[in-house]
């Protein structure tokens, strides 16, 4: 019988994650306020977001209508009666004294996104923002808070997901991908920074292989994908230690500074809330119709998981390539339209625009310059049949990008056109003649020297020679 | 013609005034004297001017509960004193459109808690036919104001009995419809699945009036539907054909005097070529306890909005937490607490299937009673309160005793049924109510039976001067 030391022991993490996205409505969730974006504070209120006496609810559709798509996106069961019940407890930035939210029969539940399966989809309302005045930068010991009521209201889809994530770097992938998929549907801004998408994460580990689930935490609100990625990672480290110091892991929601890595407990499973759940006695169940369930169905765009497969297998793309223009669905427009049907352009053009055209446009949309798709494509294509030279196609580039235009005119204009044969033989003979030292050593061996006799080259033919013919030539001559 | 107008029903006076008999400045002005004179505690606020525009219907007293923008409404309670609403309740604006000025606010319990009156933030009223007596509640106010003669007509709210039993124990008629008859927007929440508004008035008639103008769905409360159809005034004198079934004439608590009070009414239904039976609401019994699980819960969540965060009153000082209880504890008084503490242990994780699950069971339970019975009869009759209106102070130390003066009153919000509460006579000198209910959505059918049996008793209401 062998006994494992807990220090040998390996470790696997367990992670689910919960999102919180604020839908892109005109109205916030139950009352016909107009969503804040960074409007004076308490300007975009009324009764009923303030909790006044006597006000209620009214389900925003449009919000509905959104949730369905998210849920549909996901391939989500939608319940045909969801409820909303009342989250009871008491914070100044909860007008109400509670939260209505869905509870026991959400919108959706039992979905995929990629490879992670979705637990469920329901909607509810985000709470107000407090401000603290003081040095702790929270309620408790600040000198002053004041609330500011434009957020509170304003519809939230949060999706839970299965504990199905075994690493930090995958967790951020996933949140990616849902990122990009929620953008491509257009029913949020998803700006993590901005908190209109929250990420918080359910961490436990095991002993790698066994399927039991250890004591999990929760960390809470990481505001971008790379402090997600630390904060899990620093969880992670963290559980190993105690349990490998024979320790006890409690039960805890913890908050992740990303300045210091450090975590901190907001609050342990002691002093956890009983939010005394019951349904909302204000509001009718969502009872989707057919028609509603077929707008949303109709609704839904082709979203970033089936883009890239289909980019994948249709125009051959690479996967990473496929992956990187799906995510992006102002590239993956651009570059499909560039292509239209001249499908065996498809890589040149897709390299060109993750490479050239990224390096020039960034982060921006490609449609916002001057530059038109088929121009694009028509460049690529003069390239690929070595009508211009690589350098002299990433100038015309340069002047399509600010000016528009057809390639070919630009070619025409700047002479750029590929040197005749006849014409390059003699200026390759010329420059092998002026530059005897590189000669030599070429032949001793020094391959790198051939740099100098292209260099002439191009010089000579002002960018117009393809460098790897120009090579060729050079070594057919010398014999090398 | 002053002096006459007290002696006319609202729908009488509206009949002067559009005849151009009397203006509506001068009948505004009559009921703002009358209110201003009010002596039982009957008001918290009285309009102190007439307004602009009087309208076309004589002006209508308020439960305090209503939100009115720019006047004070408070619920009954300290908590909420000071407090002006930036909005108007649905059901009032309803009115207002219809061409009735808000006269005043009247005494309530404290947000609709109570049976007496008694649980009022600012003071007991007291019953116009005996003043050492309650008036009932919670609508206390608006059922001694009409009965006294210094409203001309008043709207309520019912959650367990709230209109019907202050409106038996002041002599007038009260009727709460079908849950979502009438918007709930703007009212200041008690028990959200069985809160109602309805109106507390001298006849049937002006009920049915009343009850026109507020009715509708509301874009604003999504649980509101408005009465189907049309709902003529009525006018029925028979009973001819209609089956009523008698509940409740056995329970011990039932006094000998209302008793006999309701037996008479029955032999009238009968005269009237109406068809009287005995029926059974085998869960009608427990009623009352399912009631005071399900009310206190949604209040303990509605009333957590008074935290001294945004409105009204604030107290304490130092942290957060501080404030919310000081706040509260100087705020809310005993019976509010109460609820809360019930409802906020009813609705505890361990206790939530036990108490709210098991008490919405009732609830269906007693709903299918009335659905069972609604096959057999058109209507379903019994005393609206065991009792005539009793002595102030007599039940404040037994909250039992208190929560059992709604025994007849709370099946029907528990099933979200319509029923009314006429005067049926008297008993030792006090009016005895006889409560009509009837299927979802057949208020003007309770109305029309209603309006036949009010002919046929007569009742004076007190004498008033």
């Amino acid at each position: 019988m062998t006994i494992t030391e807990p220090e040998a022991r390996i470790y696997e993490p367990v992670i689910g994650i919960e999102i919180h996205v604020q839908l892109r409505t005109r109205t916030k969730m139950f009352c016909g306020c107009a969503l804040s974006f960074g409007e004076e504070p308490n300007t975009l209120v009324c009764p009923v977001c303030l909790g006044h006496p006597g006000t209620l609810p009214v389900t925003n559709a449009e919000a509905v209508h959104y949730g369905l798509m998210i849920a549909m996106a996901f391939g989500c069961e939608i319940a045909p009666r969801s409820i909303f019940h009342r989250k009871n407890y008491f914070y100044p930035d909860l007008p109400k004294g509670y939260q209505i939210s869905q509870y026991d029969i959400p919108l959706g539940t039992g979905g995929r996104l990629g490879d992670v399966r979705i637990h469920r989809v329901h909607l509810e309302e985000d709470a107000a923002k407090l401000i603290h005045a003081g040095s702790s930068g929270r309620i408790h010991g600040a000198s002053t808070s004041v609330v500011d009521f434009n957020r509170g209201g304003t519809p939230l889809v949060e999706i839970v997901t299965e504990p199905d994530l075994t690493s930090a770097a995958q967790a951020a992938d996933f949140g990616r991908l849902l990122q990009a998929t929620l953008r491509r549907m257009g029913v949020s801004d998803v700006n993590m920074e901005e908190g209109s998408l929250r990420m918080d994460a359910n961490v436990s580990i095991r002993p790698a292989g066994t399927a039991t689930l250890g004591t999990k935490t929760e960390l809470k609100n990481m505001n971008s994908f790379r402090f997600l990625e630390r904060g899990i990672d620093a969880e992670i480290a963290r559980q190993e230690q105690i349990v490998r110091e024979g320790g006890e892991l409690e039960q805890e929601t913890l908050h992740y500074d990303p300045q210091s890595g450090s975590l901190t407990s907001l609050r342990s499973k002691e002093e956890a809330h009983d939010y005394r759940y019951f349904p909302e006695p204000d509001l009718v169940p969502i009872a989707p119709t057919e028609e509603m369930l077929e707008r949303a169905r109709a609704a839904l765009p082709e979203l970033p998981a089936a883009r890239a497969e289909r980019l994948e297998r249709d125009l051959e793309l690479p996967a990473e390539t496929a992956r990187l223009l799906a995510f992006r669905s102002d590239w993956g427009d651009f570059v499909e339209r560039a292509i239209e049907s001249r499908n065996a352009l498809a890589h040149s053009v897709a390299n060109w625009a993750t490479n050239e055209l990224a390096a020039r446009v960034g982060d921006g949309d490609p449609s916002a310059t001057m530059l038109e798709p088929k121009a694009f494509a028509d460049l690529v294509e003069m390239v690929v049949q070595k009508q211009i030279s690589a350098s002299a196609g990433r100038e015309v580039l340069d002047v399509l990008i600010e000016a528009g235009g057809e390639p070919a005119s630009v070619v025409e204009a700047k002479g750029l056109g590929r040197a005749e044969s006849g014409e390059l033989e003699q200026i390759v003979d010329r420059a092998i003649a002026d530059n005897p030292d590189a000669v030599e050593k070429i032949r001793a061996g020094k391959g790198q020297a051939i740099g100098a006799i292209v260099g002439a080259v191009m010089r000579e033919t002002k960018g117009r020679a393809d460098g790897g013919e120009v090579q060729r030539m050079i070594n057919e001559r010398i014999g090398s | 013609m002053s002096d006459e107008l007290l002696n006319l029903t609202a729908a009488q006076q509206a009949d002067r005034i559009e005849a151009g008999e009397v203006s509506a400045d001068e009948v505004f002005e009559f009921w703002r004297v009358r209110a201003g004179g009010d002596d039982l505690g009957s008001y918290l606020w009285v309009a102190d001017e007439v307004p602009t525009d009087a309208g076309t219907l004589p002006p209508i007293a308020v439960k305090d509960l209503f939100c009115v923008e720019g006047v004070p409404s408070m619920a009954g309670s300290r908590i909420l004193e000071g407090y002006r609403p930036p909005y108007t309740a649905t059901s009032v604006r309803n009115l207002q459109a219809a061409g009735a000025r808000v006269l005043g606010k009247t005494n309530q319990d404290e947000f609709a808690m109570g049976s007496s009156n008694e649980n009022s933030g600012f003071g007991p009223v007291q019953n116009p036919w005996d003043r050492e007596r309650v008036p009932g509640g919670s609508s206390g106010g608006s059922a001694a104001a009409v009965a006294a003669g210094t409203a001309p007509w008043a709207i309520g709210t019912d959650t367990g009995g709230s209109i019907r039993q202050p409106a038996s124990l002041c002599g007038i008629v009260g009727m709460k419809p079908t849950y979502g008859a009438i918007s709930r927007y703007g009212m200041i929440a008690f028990a959200s699945s069985l809160d109602q508004c309805g109106p507390l008035t001298r006849d049937v008639t002006d009920a049915a009036i009343l009850l026109r103008h507020l009715q509708g769905k509301d874009p604003c409360d999504s649980t509101s539907l408005g009465i189907p159809g049309e709902l003529p005034l009525p006018t029925a004198e028979r009973l001819d054909g209609l089956r009523f079934g008698v509940w409740g004439m056995e329970e011990p608590g039932l006094e000998p005097g209302v008793a006999d009070s309701v037996r008479a009414t029955l032999g009238r239904i009968e005269e009237l070529g109406g068809g009287v039976k005995e029926i059974e609401l085998p869960n009608a019994r427990h009623g009352i306890a399912a009631y005071y699980v399900i009310a206190p819960a949604e209040a303990s969540a509605n009333l957590a909005r008074y935290d001294g965060v945004r409105y009204a009153n604030r107290s304490g000082h130092g942290d957060l937490t501080s404030m919310y209880e000081q706040t509260r504890h100087d705020g809310f008084g005993d019976e509010v607490k109460r609820r809360i503490m019930i409802g906020t242990y009813a609705l505890s994780s361990g206790y939530y299937e036990a108490y709210y699950g098991t008490a919405q069971k009732v609830r269906t339970k007693i709903a299918e009673d009335f659905s069972a019975a609604f096959e057999e009869v058109d209507f379903v009759v019994s005393p609206t309160s065991a009792t005539v209106a009793f002595k102030l102070g007599e039940r404040t130390a037994d909250p039992l005793a208190m929560y059992l003066s709604d025994y007849y009153t709370v099946p029907m919000p528990l099933a979200g049924i319509p029923a009314i509460s006429i005067p049926c006579g008297l008993s030792d000198g006090l009016p005895v109510g006889f409560q009509i209910a009837g299927p979802a959505f057949s208020e003007a059918g309770i109305l029309d039976a209603a309006h036949a049996l009010e002919k046929a008793i007569g009742f004076e209401g007190v004498p008033v001067g």
